[in-house]
């Protein structure tokens, strides 16, 4: 990016004003389609503004770690894929790819939103696995939030398939929770919620919270070069939580 | 690995390790150990071992990865094979690499990149024996190296982590506390009380969370206290001479370290005494692996699968 445009989208954010006139605690449009991919046994299609990606969640029948006889695997993929943008190359994923894949599947085992003990068919020999796969599409900004809540959408679809594997009646995956994350960045002082593609481009510090329905925190990662104050860390968890209630209520409540 | 236990703070409000819930595990730091690097820590962290070296500025290959106003800063979070009970396999994992990445943005703030421009600094942080707070324990020791090396920086950079066992937040954790704990949750503070790394994972409620961050953010203070004391004892002697030096350290001295400034000054063996003994099983061992940066290529060859990403607190 130039540093022309840097430097327009940072002296407007002293001012007080987002590049595409949005508040500072404002999110792009969600829109939500569930159940688009038949193949998977849950699956979301999530645009946040012009960001797109697709999560699918297929369960396998698979041995439980020995450390956790009794209960289900979660895995959590999320690639940046060439397809989603002219930044992002083929190849072993880097450093940028991985963090954001651990975050998200940090997201989703911490907070418990799925009930593992209930995915244990035979203690210590047949669990179910859960993978999870995020597909960024298109990427305009604030994948990691697209990914959050396009996954917990994927699996509030998803059914075990137990008559598919002989292991007696489907039934929905037990959720627990809606964990989501919410996204800010640090530019000039200021704290903006949802990040789009400039501002990432722009900010020096991004926070990623994740916070559950009671308002509890299940997972928060600091991206960047730059550091944050007290005083911002505490306003953007409380913002977080605000946000991700908003998000919960308006888009997956009713699925 | 062992199982979890039924209570983690007894009834006179002990921990398992018999600390208080706001203590932290005894932590002694030594400087200059790797007669090689520019600069260079060796801390223990109760069970933890760690060993950190600085290199550079130095020339930057291959010349299209230079910055043109700016150091560029590599970081590289190791562990040893047989720091964990279960052998890990030696090089990068997934792990890793995300820990190197947020660990170097911890010193990105603080270290003064511009000075540099077109060169490197490579800090490699290797973790000899692991008992929980590795990434911790490698900042703080990375921290040291850097001042070591006398890298310009604005302030030194403290590490640590608190956590939640039965409903009660506690300081530093130790393996149990971190494997079968409800929160793990790791900062840094510079010395300018910025935040500098934030991770978290398990559940707090938000209030907790404040709480979690003014005991981390006292812990650090301790930690700062430690670092800065250790560096007076390698260093005192061409401070004294240099008033204007002390004055600027003094400065962001916390409260509770702020009289040792002189007493360091005069009795520069203070610390090393303790520190002396574990320096020769250290140096005995092959520590020179951290002489050979091995950062030309800056991913892995062979990427373990996504399964290798769960189990996180095995290795943790």
């Amino acid at each position: 990016m130039s540093a022309l445009k840097k430097d327009y989208i940072y002296n407007l954010i002293l001012k007080g004003e987002r590049s595409d006139g949005r508040a500072f605690d404002e999110f792009r449009d969600i829109e939500l389609r569930t159940n688009v991919i038949e193949k998977a046994e849950g699956s979301a299609w999530l645009k946040l503004g012009k960001t797109e990606v697709l999560v699918g969640v297929k369960l396998q029948v698979g041995k439980p770690f020995p450390d956790s006889a009794d209960q289900g695997v979660i895995i959590t993929s999320l690639e940046l894929n060439p397809i989603a943008s002219p930044d992002f190359e083929a190849g072993p994923p880097r450093e940028n790819a991985i963090e954001m894949a651990r975050v998200a599947d940090r997201g989703i085992r911490e907070s418990g939103a799925i009930d593992l003990t209930k995915l244990c068919i035979t203690e210590g020999e047949e669990v179910w696995m859960v993978f999870i796969d995020v597909h960024v599409l298109n990427n305009y900004g604030n994948i990691q939030d697209a990914a959050s809540l396009g996954a917990i959408a994927a699996l509030m679809t998803a059914t075990i398939p137990a008559e598919r594997e002989g292991k007696g009646e489907d039934s929905p995956l037990p959720i627990r929770d809606m964990p989501l994350a919410v996204t800010l960045v640090n530019i000039g002082g200021s704290m903006l919620v949802d990040p789009g593609l400039d501002e990432e481009a722009v900010c020096g510090t991004r926070i990623t919270i994740v916070s559950n329905q009671d308002g509890s925190i299940s997972g928060m990662q600091k991206s960047g070069d730059g550091a944050l104050t007290e005083e911002q860390l505490l306003s953007a968890v409380e913002m977080a939580c605000k946000k991700a209630s908003q998000i919960r209520e308006a888009n997956l409540l009713n699925i | 690995m062992s199982d979890k236990p039924e209570k983690f703070i007894d009834e006179n409000g002990l921990r398992l390790d018999g600390r208080q819930v706001d203590e932290m595990r005894p932590m002694k730091m030594e400087l200059g150990v790797i007669s090689r690097a520019d600069g260079s820590c060796y801390l223990e962290w109760g069970k933890n071992k760690v060993m950190a070296a600085v290199y550079g500025p130095r020339e930057l290959h291959p010349r299209r990865m230079q910055k043109a106003d700016s150091v560029l800063i590599r970081y590289r979070y190791n562990m040893a094979a047989f720091s964990v009970e279960d052998r890990i396999r030696p090089g990068p994992n997934r792990r890793s690499i995300e820990i190197s990445k947020v660990s170097r943005e911890a010193f990105e703030p603080v270290v003064l990149t511009h000075l540099y421009p077109g060169a490197v600094i490579d800090v490699f942080a290797e973790v000899l024996q692991a008992d929980a707070g590795t990434r911790t324990a490698a900042i703080n020791a990375a921290s040291m190296a850097l001042a070591d090396a006398g890298i310009p920086m604005k302030g030194l950079v403290a590490a640590c982590a608190v956590g939640k066992v039965d409903g009660q937040l506690v300081l530093d954790l130790n393996k149990a506390e971190d494997n079968f704990g409800d929160a793990d949750f790791p900062m840094t503070f510079t010395q300018d009380g910025e935040v500098s790394l934030v991770q978290m994972d398990g559940n707090f409620t938000q209030e907790e969370f404040k709480q979690a961050v003014e005991m981390c953010k006292e812990g650090c203070q301790k930690i700062l206290g430690m670092q800065q004391e250790a560096l007076r004892n390698k260093f005192a002697g061409e401070l004294s001479t240099d008033e204007v030096d002390v004055e600027l350290i003094e400065e962001d001295v916390v409260e509770a370290e702020s009289d040792d400034v002189d007493e360091g000054a005069a009795e520069p063996e203070e610390v090393d005494e303790d520190v002396e003994e574990s320096q020769d099983d250290v140096e005995d061992d092959s520590m020179i692996k951290a002489d050979e940066p091995e950062f030309e290529e800056d991913e892995p060859e062979d990427e373990p699968e996504s399964e290798e990403d769960e189990p996180e607190e095995e290795t943790a």
